[in-house]
């Protein structure tokens, strides 16, 4: 077993990985910072983004306005004060962005495009056509290169965060290409290794979306907040969960039920208009636009196909002169994966788990509660985004906070002790149990069986609707599959870039985020933004405008606790849309 | 029974075996796949030990990129419809690269000539403008745009004859990304990038069949940008011995 260190070591190299590992070079050129991804930094997930990144630049907006948007966004779960830094640091972040050669879709005079996006009531989305995602990617890792401080360690997967009286001092991680066991000890580490979708099995989430960082922090002792908001995307591809991006809605696409009808303005969204009206519409928020489309099913108003029920997007009518300038992406992916052309047909969608709101808890700089353990974008839940996030705040979140974290850590790390002895300790400890997993050859469970009953478990019990029922009998599901695996059949018996073996410790993550989301979900009785429970249908501030923080008790079962809610400028009030 | 068709997958585990072998699976002719959903079929269903990469399985994380009947594909962008039923596909790992494991490459020379060519914006009046968005105008955009495409999946250099001679060849993709940067109208470090370019081997020898745009899953023209680059050098190759004070 190798040991390597550094002072700052970042687990995940996407948008908020590099953003925060470039704000840590800056601040603190001395320091040995190092990047540690399960794949190499450009195939992050951050890559997938279409939409845009929203941050107030143009006269006609204003920092309160964008505020207010995410709050109410957010159904008042989200803090304040977090909001606040927010959309203060965004601007300054996105031009950040476009120094360092992000290529922004432009207005005529060379400013900065935007766009409209749901719940936002002012056009504030800067965006890259429908690439933006990919650009701000891209332009982040190949910015990264010119900071020759930070090493990476490409493919390497982290199996263990290093705790030793209370601070974090480093990961277990094993490089795949060998197969190897390394320790990596540092005084501060970040996770940034994004969210969970692949815990669902209709998702626009990439297959590296295990929620690893979430359940690295978990085991730590860290609490994870907020994990009952699970995000359902209105519009997915049938087939294959493909994200067809909210740019589409804001350039006017139209959603319709069987019969051509834009069915949205029987669920308080507004009345239609031809062209695009902010927060409204087609232009409200995803929770409110999801649920509306399984009402629209339940009135047997959906259409059907071979991979269920559907509405249609309509955005023939924008022109293809339009399409090819600002959703060529969608062209592409309708043409590739649904075999038609958007120009011509309408576009069959419904909706698909895309983000979850909750993650590890920290403190508005990316703290953990554990000394010298950060977290930063979809990994974290800093409460920027609350019951429902606003569609282009999760890239801008990851270059504020990520930036926020990188600082932060680097100013840490000063004060921090090197580690213990503990901590090889705890390191030889991780490297025997990964070798008799990967030398295991009595089990009998296929990882994908057991994957796929754990995704068709969530989706019935935790889906766009749940009840008390369904998500304790989800629950109880899930008890057997971890049972079940802890008796994988593994095939793959070469150190070598297995893959297995690393499916392998995806699953357990999964499995255990899987629980905490059911957990967290089945006490909070109230219906809030994405949590919405047929049992409980209305939302209840006087006992849950509260985050809940799953901690993980010494015999394995979740504990839910809860925290107040920071309120600054804003008190709980309706969400209207439609209407302004 | 269903439609199947043949896949004949590259295996190789280096302490094992000297040379790859092909392994036959049989799947499920899927007319809604695309050929990494019948390599996820093999490894989910018939043998866990089948290695790749892939990631988003849509076409922009440039994980999946493998030879397929010996062209090069980005696998999770390629129906299986493309194929005949009737005969097998054959699945090796991108040619001129090093192998790891069955049909993932070691791809680790890209990214130190992706370094080599300074992929990042250079000009040192940052500081001043800080606050306020550089102006560029669509026209300007569109002079880089299509460079900047380039999802590094590799397929150029699989594709490209002198990569297959000369390794060190700076290649197609981080050509291209270079002048991704000197057409930017905002970057100032064309000269430094040209530097780093010419003082790695390989791109005279570059003949411009063209066959990395060709093959291009995103529709970038490396061969165009190394012409332009070709050009570019030519020009200051004649200033320099017109104007011997130098081009600057």
């Amino acid at each position: 077993m190798a040991s390597y260190s550094c002072d700052l070591l970042i687990v995940g190299g996407g948008g908020a990985g590099l953003r925060a590992s470039i704000a840590a070079a800056e601040a603190r050129p001395d320091l040995d910072v190092a990047v540690v991804s399960k794949v190499y930094p450009m195939r992050s997930h951050t890559v997938a983004a279409e939409g845009g990144a929203a941050a107030v630049i143009k006269s006609t907006d204003s920092l309160e306005a964008h505020a207010y948007d995410t709050v109410s966004g957010a159904d008042w779960l989200c803090d304040q004060d977090v909001v606040e830094a927010f959309v203060d640091e965004a601007p300054r972040e996105m031009v950040q962005l476009e120094h360092w050669g992000c290529p922004w879709s432009r207005e005529p005079d060379g400013t900065v495009a935007v766009r409209p996006f749901g719940g936002m009531k002012v056009s504030r989305t800067w965006f890259a056509a429908d690439k933006t995602g990919f650009h701000m990617l891209h332009s982040l890792f190949q910015t990264s290169l010119k900071y020759k401080s930070v090493k990476r360690y490409d493919e390497w997967f982290v199996s263990r965060l290093l705790v030793d009286d209370g601070r974090c001092a480093g990961v277990v991680a094993v490089e795949i290409a060998t197969g190897e066991v390394h320790s990596i000890l540092a005084k501060a580490v970040i996770l940034c290794t994004g969210g969970c979708g692949k815990i669902f099995p209709f998702t626009t989430n990439a297959n590296i979306k295990n929620g690893d960082g979430m359940a690295l922090a978990y085991r730590a002792g860290a609490p994870l907040k907020d994990m009952e908001f699970v995000q359902y995307h209105p519009t997915g591809l049938p087939a294959t969960g493909i994200l067809i991006t909210e740019a589409t809605r804001a350039e006017g696409g139209w959603l319709v039920n069987k019969d051509g009808y834009r069915y949205l303005q029987d669920y308080a969204l507004g009345t239609p208009e031809p062209k695009p009206v902010h927060r409204t519409m087609e232009l409200g928020p995803r929770d409110r636009l999801s649920q509306a489309f399984i009402k629209e099913q339940e009135r047997g108003r959906t259409l059907e196909g071979p991979y269920g029920h559907y509405v249609n997007l309509d955005i023939r009518h924008i022109g293809e002169t339009v399409i090819d300038k600002k959703l060529p992406f969608v062209r592409e992916l309708c043409l590739k994966y649904a075999n038609l052309d958007p120009v011509h047909e309408v576009i069959p969608v419904r909706p698909v788990v895309h983000y979850i709101m909750g993650g590890v808890h920290t403190d508005i700089h990316g703290a953990t509660p554990i000394a010298g353990l950060y977290a930063a974008g979809e990994a974290a839940c800093v409460s920027l985004n609350g019951a429902n996030r606003l569609g282009s705040n999760s890239l801008t979140e990851c270059l504020v906070f990520g930036a926020r974290a990188g600082r932060a850590a680097a100013e840490y790390v000063d004060g921090a002790p090197a580690p213990g002895a503990a901590v090889e300790a705890q390191a030889s400890d991780e490297e025997r149990r990964l070798r008799s997993l990967m030398d295991k050859t009595d089990g009998t469970e296929r990882i994908a069986d057991l994957r796929s009953e754990m995704q068709s478990t969530m989706e019935e019990s935790a889906g766009i609707y749940r009840s008390g029922d369904s998500l304790a009998a989800g629950a109880e599901t899930l008890g057997r599959l971890r049972q079940h695996a802890r008796h994988l059949k593994l095939e793959d018996r070469s150190r070598t870039f297995n893959t297995e073996f690393i499916s392998a410790l995806e699953l357990d993550y999964m499995l255990e985020l899987a629980e905490i989301i059911l957990r967290s979900g089945e006490q909070r009785t109230e219906s809030r933004g994405a949590h919405q429970r047929t049992d409980f249908p209305a939302r209840d501030d006087d006992n849950f405008l509260a985050h809940s923080l799953a901690y993980r008790n010494d015999d394995g079962s979740v504990r839910i606790e809860y925290s107040p809610v920071t309120i600054t400028k804003w008190p709980p009030g309706a969400r209207v849309y439609g209407k302004q | 029974m269903a439609e199947t068709i043949r896949l004949e997958v590259s295996r190789y585990r280096p302490e094992v075996e000297s040379e790859p072998t092909l392994q036959s699976y049989e799947v499920p002719y899927n007319k809604d796949w695309v050929i990494l959903d019948a390599l996820n079929y093999v490894k989910n269903q018939i043998d866990g030990s089948v290695t790749f990469r892939w990631s988003c399985r849509m076409g922009v994380c440039g994980s999946c990129g493998m030879m397929a009947n010996g062209e090069p594909k980005l696998t999770c962008a390629v129906p299986l419809t493309d194929y005949d039923p009737t005969q097998p596909i054959r699945i090796e790992p991108l040619q001129f690269f090093p192998v790891v494991r069955d049909l993932v490459i070691d791809m680790s020379s890209f990214l130190e000539k992706l370094s080599n060519v300074k992929p990042w914006i250079i000009r040192d009046d940052v500081e001043a403008t800080e606050a306020v968005e550089f102006r560029q105008t669509p026209v300007e955009l569109d002079a880089y745009k299509q460079f900047s495409m380039c999802i590094n999946c590799m397929i150029c250099y699989s594709a490209c004859p002198v990569i297959g001679l000369e390794p060190e060849f700076t290649g197609p993709a981080a050509i291209a990304l270079a002048q991704r940067y000197n057409l930017d109208s905002r970057d100032k470090g064309k000269e430094e990038r040209m530097d780093a370019l010419d003082a790695h081997e390989g791109l005279w020898g570059c003949t411009f069949v063209g066959e990395c745009t060709k093959v291009c899953p995103k529709n970038v023209d490396p061969a165009g940008a190394i012409q332009l680059y070709k050009m570019g050098s030519a020009t200051d190759y004649l200033k320099s011995m017109l104007l011997p004070w130098g081009t600057k």
